[in-house]
């Protein structure tokens, strides 16, 4: 009974740290300058309040650029109040990597400075924003309140990118989505990587070209391999010194693409290709069952029209 | 085997010895569904049912996309199915598609939009006229039946419009199997502006012209269906003919 009444405590006392609201973000720094706020690797849900993505900004001589929005308009909020605890720098910058929800969805915090963007992510938040909104709303529940959707205005292009004083690179890219957006800091050597990098945790695929992605990790593993990036910051998953992330993320591209091809050619169907059990190597790498799950319903149907076509029809 | 088979007989006998409309006797919905009685009353039109777990359909318990939820309907432990009815107890259009296995397995496989969470079931009707009832619970987001098609947005479809490609199996672990993928928007209906478009009728049949299986399909079929069956221990090809509800049709060819 006692250990019932302790473990009922436990949980309003668990309820109550969610029903404040607060991310607790804090930021971590990965270089001089260059900061982390490194979110959970887990899914949407109403305790992390979608607070499952990195985000980071850099401090340049004249001012902030931001890297990535956050889930909701409370974690902009708050990633802002966290960036004026570390410098009274004004922000001159907020990029989104991506048109997905947990990457722009803090942009309303934002909306008094440039937000810019690929143009592509820009038409995808235009286009896909308002539905991505209200599956957070979903899954993440009052974490969302006042969120709305604010598309980029700005566009970025790949090459050299100068703000407030600082060198940074944009490289334009694209295979986790349509168009990914990674970010080199010169000074730092610092490699803001997207989406296009998860560590320790299975990659998400809705809008996934895997050849393209797998082509993008190759530009990145080259620009690791050259020896400029000290610093690797996946979309998701902690932080890195080295190119293991990378090699990860394309052993689960290739891995997964390669066993849906293969179901596809032995005639699998759809319910079949979802009860095959993950490799050994996967069993404890964080929602490897929900992402392949996901990944299945992304990617089977492409990959199956392919198999079927190769048939014989006329 | 003979002993199941035996055991069947026996269960089906019991079955029969029911009178038709007493519901005690059936046991109350395994789904628990508030709409079950409708669901007897309009797609069974009332006729003698029983539910039955020999009827089997997989689907995810948490379906993550709403356009296409994976079904598995599989009555081969029932002897002499003549048709089976798929239908969904919460879709706005209840009927999924109806497939009469006339010399197949009563097996199909085959993906579904569902507009909110629901029962997904299939009755098989066998030669006696009883409806045998199976199913299963899908949790989802909701709305697969009131998003446009992809097609809609494209014009890539009013080229392959109907299609097909297909494969069959006639040796290793999928012996007998065949896949089939229909190019079709099949569009509900239910979106402002967008008329339903759908196959309403596919059969196919053997190298001599014999029927293997005929279907009769609805709005909830996802967009650019794919079918898999079972045709037993036939090789050589077979013929796919179809029809849309605009009177769009085809007929094609599948060689082994």
């Amino acid at each position: 009974m006692k250990r019932l009444i302790l473990a009922l405590l436990a949980c309003v006392s668990l309820a109550a740290r969610a029903d404040d609201f607060d991310y607790r973000l804090v930021p971590q720094a990965v270089a001089p300058d260059v900061y982390v706020f490194v979110g959970k690797t887990e899914d949407f849900d109403t305790r992390n309040g979608g607070n499952i993505v990195n985000t980071g900004f850099i401090v340049a001589p004249q001012g902030v650029v931001v890297v990535d929005t956050g889930p909701s308009l409370r974690y902009g909020r708050q990633m802002r109040e966290a960036i004026a605890r570390v410098t009274d720098k004004p922000v001159l910058l907020a990029i989104n990597t991506h048109h997905h929800p947990d990457h722009f969805l803090g942009n309303q915090a934002f909306s008094d400075v440039p937000l810019g963007s690929l143009a592509e992510v820009q038409r995808g938040i235009a286009s896909e924003g308002n539905a991505f909104a209200e599956n957070l709303f979903r899954m993440s529940g009052d974490w969302m309140s006042g969120t709305e959707v604010v598309v980029p205005t700005r566009t970025l292009q790949a090459g050299p990118l100068e703000v407030g004083g600082r060198r940074l690179r944009v490289l334009a890219l694209d295979g986790h989505t349509g168009a990914d957006l990674a970010l080199f800091d010169e000074g730092s050597g610092v490699l803001f990587a997207g989406d296009l990098v998860f560590n320790d945790r299975a990659p998400t695929t809705p809008h996934a070209r895997v050849a393209r992605w797998l082509a993008s990790l190759d530009t990145l593993d080259a620009m690791l391999a050259g020896g400029g990036v000290k610093v690797l910051v996946p979309g998701h998953g902690a932080v890195s010194g080295n190119a293991a992330p990378i090699r990860r993320t394309r052993d689960w591209l290739e891995w997964l693409s390669g066993s849906l091809r293969q179901a596809a050619a032995e005639g699998l169907d759809m319910n079949e290709v979802l009860a095959r059990p993950l490799p050994e190597r996967y069993k404890a790498l964080p929602v490897a069952p929900a992402e392949y799950r996901r990944s299945v319903g992304h990617l089977l149907p492409g990959i199956e029209a392919e198999a079927l076509g190769a048939g014989h029809v006329h | 085997m003979r002993v199941a088979a035996m055991m069947a007989a026996v269960l089906a006998a019991t079955v029969l010895a029911v009178p038709a409309g007493r519901a005690a006797e059936r046991g109350a919905d395994p789904l628990g569904s508030p709409r079950w009685e409708d669901m007897a009353r309009s797609l069974l039109s009332g006729e003698a049912y029983v539910f039955d777990a020999r009827v089997k359909v997989e689907a995810p318990d948490l379906a993550e996309n709403p356009m296409l939820v994976p079904v598995t309907v599989d009555a081969t432990a029932l002897p002499d199915v003549k048709e089976v009815l798929v239908f969904a107890d919460f879709n706005p259009i209840l009927e999924i598609l109806r497939f009469h296995p006339e010399a197949t397995s009563a097996y199909l496989g085959f993906r579904v939009k569902l507009q909110q969470s629901s029962p997904l079931r299939a009755a098989a009707r066998t030669a006696d006229g009883v409806w045998h009832v199976g199913g299963t619970l899908v949790n989802t987001a909701g709305g697969g039946c009131t998003a446009p098609s992809v097609g809609s947005t494209s014009t890539e479809w009013q080229r392959r419009l109907n299609e097909v490609t297909a494969r069959a199996w006639s040796e290793g672990p999928m012996s007998g199997r065949v896949r089939l993928r229909i190019i079709h928007p099949m569009d509900t209906g239910l979106i402002a502006g967008i008329p339903a478009f759908h196959l309403e009728a596919l059969t196919l049949r053997d190298e001599a012209g014999t029927p293997l299986m005929r279907l009769e399909i609805s709005q909830p079929v996802s967009e650019n269906p794919v079918f898999t069956l079972y045709r037993g221990k036939r090789d050589g090809a077979l013929q796919a003919a179809g029809r849309d509800n605009n009177g769009n049709t085809f007929d094609v060819r599948i060689a082994p």
